[in-house]
């Protein structure tokens, strides 16, 4: 099945919002241990990371550290996004992990667990990533670019323990959020 | 010609910067070097400029506009700096964490023992959040991955994040 084709329809279990953890909270510091993609609490855990990215206005990715649960697991959906190229439309990936990275680009980025500031990353503009949808075995790649794989990197730097924080482009280059989306 | 440093910081309005700035043109100074931002809602400028009056001259001519008290000018001459000879890639200092007295100072304290020199530096408050960005010139022969864990390890002790990593440089 294609990437493109799936949606949390297919996990088959309704979703639950739930409360985002916030900075300094260190559950967003630590690393998140790979999982069985497989198993029915991962399959609702990413049925409840879409329902709450759903119910974040502008959110377009949450990771399973944010709502304090330190497993490899995130969802992204970056459909209709104004600085989106490639777009997947909402994928739960687990245990994703970098094939290659390219073209390094800097943009502005934002975090439900930051929600006060947001800052410049330097982050690659091509992508391409490996990770098994829940409920499901067999792995797949993922080639993106842009905004997608912007948001991508941004998850799997959350599976890694680190925040957009760590990896700002300077010292002015963390700003006051303007307005919330 | 000399050189003066002009420091201005208080409550913010419209027109600081434009009044300020008349001033020296008026006695004929010459803007080298200028920053200028908002900390915590006060403005806050540094410039340096260059002219034939004495600090004192220049401070007098200034001093209506904080004459209301809601500005502090002060105008004082500074040696020539010779321009920075040009480094390696920097290096930037992330700490965030809850918020504590002594962050700055003992993230900061071990950089400089390691002979690190801050060239920028900004730090946000939000919330409970503590953000500190700095930029640090490294002397060539520190060992980067030692410093960065040691630096690690004060973080720990303050309850806060703290990373080092090197600039990338710009594509152009």
């Amino acid at each position: 099945m294609s990437l493109f084709d799936w949606t949390e329809r297919d996990l088959g279990v309704p979703g639950h919002v739930l409360p985002v953890l916030r900075t300094p909270d260190p559950m967003l510091s630590g690393r998140s241990d790979p999982v069985d993609p497989a198993d029915p609490k991962v399959v609702q855990l990413a049925a409840d990371l879409v329902a709450t990215m759903r119910a974040s206005p502008g959110c377009v990715g949450l990771a399973a550290s944010q709502v304090g649960v330190a497993l490899q697991v995130f969802c992204v959906d970056v459909s209709g996004h104004v600085k989106a190229r490639t777009a997947h439309g909402v994928f739960v990936l687990c245990n994703a992990e970098v094939l290659a990275a390219s073209q390094v680009e800097k943009g502005r980025e934002g975090c439900l667990s930051v929600p006060d500031l947001t800052g410049d990353v330097r982050r690659a503009a091509r992508l391409s990533v490996a990770g098994v949808l829940p409920g499901r075995a067999d792995q797949l790649t993922l080639q993106t670019d842009a905004f997608e794989a912007r948001a991508v990197q941004h998850e799997l730097d959350h599976c890694a323990g680190m925040l957009f924080l760590d990896r700002v482009a300077g010292a002015h280059a963390v700003y006051p959020r303007r307005r919330y989306l | 010609m000399s050189l003066l440093a002009v420091t201005v910081i208080g409550h913010d309005r419209p027109g600081i910067i434009a009044d300020v700035t008349a001033g020296l043109a008026e006695l004929g100074f010459n803007l080298e070097d200028s920053s200028m931002t908002r900390l915590r809602g006060h403005f806050a400028m540094t410039l340096l400029c260059a002219g034939d009056h004495p600090a004192e001259d220049v401070e007098r001519a200034l001093a209506p506009i904080g004459a209301d008290g809601s500005l502090l000018i002060s105008v004082w001459s500074v040696p020539p700096e010779p321009e920075p000879e040009p480094t390696g890639p920097g290096y930037l200092l992330s700490v965030h964490g809850g918020d504590r007295p002594g962050i700055v100072s003992a993230v900061t304290r071990v950089l400089a023992q390691a002979g690190g020199n801050i060239t920028d530096l900004t730090t946000r408050l939000s919330g409970d959040l503590y953000v500190l960005l700095a930029e640090a010139d490294l002397p060539d022969d520190v060992y980067v991955a030692d410093l960065a864990a040691r630096l690690a390890a004060t973080g720990r002790e303050l309850g806060v994040t703290v990373a080092l990593r090197r600039q990338d440089a710009d594509v152009l």
